[in-house]
């Protein structure tokens, strides 16, 4: 049997093309971009193979330094702001006071104007602190951005969490912190989850706030990729941005698993 | 420790609870046996699931004691109290299998793994579902996740057990069959078991006694039989089944003037084509079939009789006459007798 493709199908299809091609277009050009030895216009091939700009950007001190920073800087956000965040994010889902309604939103509007004019006014508050250049500086301007992750959506997990099943929990003997850890916590997990990658992302592509708090002495790769075009070949630069790319691409294939797995949304038939 | 008294299952003693400025409890005593199956009978909002509540320790009594086996449990939270909840929607944690959710209950009081294996096995056994271990709540059905959540209440071994509306998440026909099944698990297991439910049929046909709530406090607490025969309020006597009710009062089988209020039941009243003594003459206006017997509805010159027959049912426009065999009266909503 012939298969048959309709007008409209044959449509979608193009259509899926043609976005796999601007989604994955350039990210191909950067792979290709990072293993050659030059492939300017209006050569139709590249000149050669190599991976000298790896061991370039390995070699490189300033570029390795921008790597630690990153990997050291990133996760350490993201604990603190779990630490910061998390309780306000239970206290939001669970509790009803007076201007809950106002803080969440508050939070949410702080994220709704144009960063920059925030990190100017922060600036000068840091030169009297003499925050100015330093790793808690930038710590803290990356915090920020992850504040809004780190509450609205644990907020949300937490607040869907039914009150019954710990009810059912105190019943069977369990203490008020064992239900918490056991039932709370446990099935507002997905909802953390999904924080912690938002945040992870936001404060590992932060560079307009790092680069004006944390420049000439405190480099992220995002911040060393301004320099980095500047003053490489493109085809560092190429490479830089696949390294920049693996954490976020390793992350959420981890939490996909676990997000994902169908087990924690089993069983919601609650009301 | 006071010594638990013999005979004691559940005492309620002066319970009150105001909420958002409302009494909702209003000075509650309550008796309950031990091995006792009791029903808290009424509509939504008369206060049934706050007892309840009260008594599982998830809402604190603002006066008022609740003895649990003779012990004075009161000032304890839901996890030091000797009572095991069924909550309406069965509460199973999502992310256990079935035996796990049974077997939290003992790994917090820190029985070995062996151990709780097989209590965990055994009370899986007792409600048929030991071949549903391993699946997680949202893999098996209602009616099955309601009996999970009954064997992790009884694994507990609980002095006493609470149940929260437990059939009203199930379709009719399989309703009958837990409410059996509870029943003779209750009997066979001879625990204290108080159920909350807006269900009237349910409750008299599971309970040893029913207590009928309206506004937070109890109408009356009796057997089922009692109940229905003898309703000591005019309050119990229009809840609990169907009732012919007249302001007036009743002589020779007439309805005179008058202030007390009597009521009919449907199966009280005869009636027949032959005019009998004292008997009220009328127009059929509709014959409704029951499965065995006939419900007749008779209009008379200032009201309607609704009988019950299930021999020689008359027909839609025929002329009959209605005796009245007993009626209850009431006075200021009291029964005199």
């Amino acid at each position: 049997m012939r298969t048959f493709l309709s007008p409209t199908r044959l449509l979608l299809n193009f259509a899926v093309l043609l976005m796999a091609f601007f989604i994955l277009g350039p990210i191909l050009w950067l792979a290709a971009h990072a293993f050659v030895s030059g492939w300017q216009y209006p050569n139709l091939y590249p000149s050669g193979f190599t991976l000298s700009w790896w061991s370039k950007v390995f070699v490189d001190s300033a570029l390795k330094t921008a790597i630690k920073n990153s990997l050291i800087l990133s996760p350490l956000v993201v604990l603190l702001s779990m630490v910061i965040c998390l309780p306000a994010a239970y206290a939001a889902g669970r509790m009803n006071y007076w201007g809950r309604k106002i803080f969440m939103i508050g939070i949410f509007s702080a994220n709704s104007f144009p960063k920059i004019g925030l990190f100017a006014a922060i600036a000068t508050l840091y030169y009297t602190l003499n925050l100015m250049g330093t790793f808690v500086g930038v710590m803290i301007i990356q915090l920020l951005g992850t504040i809004i992750y780190m509450t609205w959506i644990p907020a949300a997990a937490f607040a869907a969490v039914p009150r019954n099943l710990e009810e059912a929990a105190r019943d069977a003997g369990a203490s008020k912190f064992r239900v918490f850890r056991t039932i709370t916590l446990r099935l507002a997990m997905p909802g953390i989850l999904v924080a912690i990658v938002m945040s992870f992302l936001a404060s590992f592509d932060e560079a307009q706030g790092s680069y004006l708090v944390g420049a000439p002495s405190i480099y992220t790769m995002p911040t060393e990729m301004y320099s980095l075009v500047q003053n490489y070949p493109i085809q560092v630069a190429a490479v830089f941005s696949i390294l920049l790319a693996l954490p976020s691409v390793l992350l959420l294939g981890l939490a996909r698993k676990h997000i994902m797995g169908g087990q924690l949304a089993d069983g919601f038939q609650l009301k | 420790m006071m010594k638990t008294e013999d005979g004691m299952g559940l005492e309620l003693r002066g319970l009150k609870k105001i909420l958002g400025g409302r009494v909702i409890i209003d000075d509650l005593d309550l008796s309950v046996s031990k091995g006792e199956m009791v029903s808290l009978l009424g509509p939504s909002g008369c206060g049934k699931t706050t007892t309840l509540r009260m008594i599982a320790g998830f809402l604190a009594v603002d006066s008022g004691q609740i003895l649990v086996a003779g012990k004075d449990v009161t000032a304890l939270g839901p996890d030091k109290r000797p009572s095991a909840m069924v909550f309406q929607n069965y509460a199973l944690w999502p992310h256990m299998t079935a035996a796990k959710n049974v077997g939290f209950p003992l790994k917090i009081k820190g029985l070995s793994k062996i151990e709780i294996k097989e209590k965990v096995e055994a009370a899986l056994e007792l409600v048929n579902l030991l071949h549903h271990k391993d699946s997680r709540p949202g893999q098996i059905s209602g009616g099955e996740q309601q009996r999970v959540a009954l064997a992790r209440a009884l694994v507990q071994e609980p002095d006493i057990l609470l149940l929260d509306e437990p059939l009203s998440n199930l379709d009719a026909k399989l309703r009958e069959k837990v409410r059996e099944d509870i029943r003779e698990l209750q009997r066979r297991l001879g625990i204290t078991t108080v159920i909350v439910t807006h269900d009237q049929e349910e409750a008299l046909s599971i309970s040893d006694r029913v207590a009928v709530m309206n506004s937070g406090r109890i109408e009356q607490f009796s057997s089922p039989q009692d109940l229905y025969r003898q309703p000591q309020t005019e309050y119990v006597a229009t809840f609990i089944g169907s009732l012919n009710r007249f302001e007036g009062d009743l002589q020779n089988g007439q309805i005179l003037g008058g202030t007390d209020v009597i009521g009919i039941r449907p199966e009280d009243l005869t009636i027949s084509r032959e005019p009998m003594e004292g008997s009220h003459s009328g127009i059929v206006e509709l014959v409704i079939p029951r499965g065995h017997f006939f419900e007749v509805v008779v209009r008379r010159k200032d009201g309607i009789f609704r009988a019950f027959a299930s021999e020689n049912i008359p027909t839609f426009g025929e002329h009959v006459h209605v005796k009245i065999k007993k009626a209850l009266r009431y006075q200021n909503g009291k029964l005199v007798a």
